[in-house]
């Protein structure tokens, strides 16, 4: 019985090897062949979409940490453009996204874009030698962008990935009911907000603060958000450049004290965590759920990025007098002008097939910008191509003047520009730890420092 | 050719169609080579028959395992004495990391603490229910009842139980089992479960120990049954019964199969990483020895203490390995 039954087995796997092997090949070929078809003319409204053509039939791959509903405005934003191209773009966003690329990447099972939000996991990947560089157009449509969005995009002076998205991360977002039943203004200064908080707490009624890092795997980096924002508006860009390149150590004083203004305000017991828990709930409170307190009327603000208006449910009005609203998070030290912490997302290509390369022409475009701009709001670009005018929601508005502010002090978001073994590894362990279970700032700190690749 | 494609494109499923075929393909293929390797070791006689019959039906499979097992193995161990990607070589570096690092060390607690409670709850349990079970009538529905966790993967049991597990503050209504009971049981403040150490690594054995418990009752339920009624009644006429009966007969007759049971269950738990990464992901020092290998690998890149966690992690299995197929094999011999 025994003898016959691994019999079967065998030739089991050796079929499923075979069509796996089958597959792959068959994949390919037909990928490439399909570009090779001759260009019809595009006519009407799918004129403007005339240098993409010739590709009619094909299908590219884009795989993202972006998901529903903000990914169904970037469906929506270039389905107008698949429909007249014919180029399919099958997209999927994944929770898991920062672990799962690099498997599927260095197992050769790579998608033909991924959306990538950190510019050190898009040097890793360009480590692999799976990121193919951008074409002629691509880069010609780069320039519409301010130069420094290119270095993010450049991995060793060499340019891989144009931005598609700028988010703006130092907003607070707040509720206007509760800040005018308790007779508190806009805080402008540090200060201001702490007595704010302060005074909030006192009252009794809805606790100052919501917070939340949880994110799956990639749980933690919200408090790595926070951190930066009281390092980049306690020090200025300098310090906070050093910080990235770890000339300035965690274990440094400069950062210790920042974490220690951090503990002060998130980690008060009477300032958090409203309507969810104590202190340490934070780390099991999910961000997208974080911030659900605010419309309960349990907590008044949340610092959280611009993105994080997609989050609120149907139906909420963000307006100044609305449900909730946001205002720009004030310097810790008032000499640092307008600090500006942001983020972005950068489309990089794993393959240089004629339809892929026709999607990250048309996605680098100010053109795109303007149709995921105008699809739905909550989308900031830093593309200088796109009308202000287009912005209907205040919240972008504010985000897009700040974000292309010539006077602003703007930082890309340290931890996604630090080594992958820091900013997406011990750095959130750490920082979660440190919420979770109150470990001392001295061993969070360490053990971060002792993380840094040799 | 490119009438037929672009018609094709405009078929939602063509891709799936293309694939199908691509397997039906395949297979025919396959099933053709297999034909033609029957039939030429059909024709094969005299001396080479069985030299050729041996080549032939353990080639491919020998084949698999060096491409798909043996060079992987070498590889990691060779990966685990150089730096992050594998530029620098670092003789016994990582190893030196895995073991006196504070967090490591506690990686590797937690790992020994679910090899050593899992499998046993999940065995005990087993065996407690196949004793109990194969009194009762209609067993067999309570048996599937049970083995039915089985069906579902880690991950899906993982996320079940974090609703169980989820805590809120008291003001707010529950929507966690464990919080509400314990609410309801007059128990004004219920901690945050999935925070409380040591407690939270626990919580996460449960899922295992829900998922593997069917499987050890299933397989021990059967080598029960097959104690020879003779040997029973023999013990009952010389007085055993009850506890007795159980620790003297029973537990010997099927000594085998629960050192197999236990050891398979152990094997699995080692290699658990899916219920701690969906639960906690490795937080709030719930990390196992399996995920922190992931995380380092492919999270962090640092590829040199990734590898160096997978081959502590195989020498840990390999013993208990060849301790289950050293059983197994002990078991055939005897039926």
């Amino acid at each position: 019985m025994n003898a016959r039954r691994r019999l079967l087995v065998a030739p089991a796997v050796l079929a499923l090897a075979l069509t796996a092997a089958c597959s792959n090949s068959s994949g390919g070929s037909g990928g490439s062949g399909g570009g090779s078809g001759s260009a019809a003319a595009l006519t009407g409204d799918c004129a403007q979409f005339q240098p993409y053509a010739g590709h009619s039939g094909t299908k590219v791959t884009m795989f993202a940490s972006i998901l529903s509903p903000e990914s169904d405005n970037l469906e929506k934003s270039w389905a107008d453009f698949s429909k007249c191209t014919g180029i399919k773009i099958s997209y999927e966003g994944s929770n898991d996204f920062e672990s799962q690329l690099p498997v599927r990447v260095t197992g050769g099972n790579a998608p033909d874009f991924a959306i990538i939000p950190q510019p050190g996991l898009l040097a890793q990947m360009v480590k692999t030698g799976k990121v193919v560089k951008p074409p002629a157009g691509t880069v010609a449509n780069e320039d519409k962008w301010s130069p420094v969005w290119k270095t993010y995009g450049s991995v060793n002076g060499t340019f891989y990935a144009a931005p598609m998205s700028a988010n703006m991360k130092s907003l607070v977002w707040y509720s206007p009911k509760t800040f005018k039943d308790a007779g508190i203004e806009v805080p402008k200064t540090w200060a201001d907000l702490m007595a704010a908080s302060d005074k909030l707490a006192k009252a009794g009624g809805a606790k100052p603060w919501c917070g939340g890092i949880g994110s799956g795997t990639a749980t933690g980096w919200p408090a790595t958000d926070w951190l930066e924002e009281i390092v980049l508006g306690s020090y200025g860009g300098e310090v906070y450049d050093q910080w990235v390149e770890h000339k300035v150590k965690f274990s440094d004083e400069k950062i210790t004290t920042a974490m220690q203004t951090l503990a002060g305000w998130m980690q008060n017991p009477a300032w958090v965590n409203g309507g969810i828990g104590d202190v340490k709930s934070i780390a099991t409170t999910t961000f997208q759920d974080a911030g659900a307190p605010i419309l309960a009327g349990k907590c008044a603000m949340l610092q959280q990025a611009s993105f994080y208006k997609a989050q609120w449910p149907k139906g909420t009005k963000v307006a100044a007098d609305g449900d909730v609203f946001a205002f720009h998070l004030p310097a810790v030290n008032p000499a640092v002008p307008n600090p500006v912490e942001g983020g972005g997302e950068f489309l990089a290509a794993f393959s240089d097939r004629p339809e892929v390369q026709a999607v990250q022409n048309y996605l680098s475009s100010s053109d795109w910008a303007s149709s995921r701009v105008k699809t739905a709001s909550g989308w900031v670009s830093a593309n200088q191509g796109v009308d202000k005018s287009l912005y209907t929601d205040p919240i972008d508005q504010l985000s897009a003047s700040k974000l292309t502010d010539p006077t602003a002090t703007f930082r890309f978001d340290a931890s996604d520009l630090m080594p992958a073994a820091v900013g997406s590894g011990q750095e959130w362990k750490s920082l979660t730890a440190w919420f979770a279970e109150g470990q001392s700032i001295q061993r969070v700190t360490a053990d971060i420092d002792a993380a840094w690749p040799q | 050719m490119s009438v037929t494609r672009a018609l094709l494109a405009d078929g939602a499923w063509t891709d799936a169609s293309v694939k199908l075929g691509n397997m039906v393909g395949a297979v025919a293929g396959f099933l053709g080579i297999l034909l033609v390797i029957f039939f030429v070791a059909g024709r094969a006689s005299g001396r080479i028959a069985r030299p050729l019959a041996v080549v032939l039906f353990l080639g491919p499979a020998v084949l698999l395992l060096i491409v798909g097992l043996v060079a992987p193995l070498v590889r990691t161990v060779y990966l685990s004495f150089y730096n992050d990607d594998g530029t620098k070589f670092l003789g016994g570096k990582n190893y030196g990391w895995a073991l006196t690092t504070e967090s490591v060390q506690h990686v590797l607690l937690n790992t020994l603490l679910w090899l050593a409670v899992a499998p046993l709850a999940a065995t005990g349990l087993g065996l407690l229910l196949a004793l109990l079970i194969d009194r009762v009538r209609g067993q067999a529905v309570y048996k599937s009842l049970i083995f039915m966790p089985m069906a579902i993967s880690l991950v899906g049991a993982s996320i079940i139980f974090k609703f169980v597990y989820d805590a809120r503050d008291v003001s707010q209504s529950q929507i966690g089992l464990m919080s509400q009971l314990a609410i309801s049981l007059g128990w004004h403040h219920p901690p945050n479960w999935m925070l409380s150490q040591p407690l939270n690594t626990f919580l996460l054995m449960v899922v295992m120990v829900w998922v593997q418990t069917g499987f050890a009752m299933v397989v021990l339920s059967a080598a029960i049954n097959a104690i020879p009624d003779e040997v029973t009644e023999a013990a009952r006429l010389d007085g055993a019964g009850g506890v007795k009966l159980f620790w003297f007969v029973t537990v010997p007759m099927i000594r085998t199969t629960l050192v197999v049971v236990l050891t398979t269950v152990m094997i699995t738990t080692l290699k658990a990483f899916d219920i701690v990464r969906t639960m906690t992901g490795g937080n709030f020092g719930t990390q196992v020895l399996a995920n922190e290998m992931y995380s380092q690998s492919f999270v962090q890149f640092n590829t040199g203490r990734g590898s160096a966690l997978a081959v502590i992690l195989f020498l840990g299995v390999l013993p208990l390995v060849a301790y289950n197929i050293l059983q197994l094999r002990k078991e055939r011999a005897v039926r």
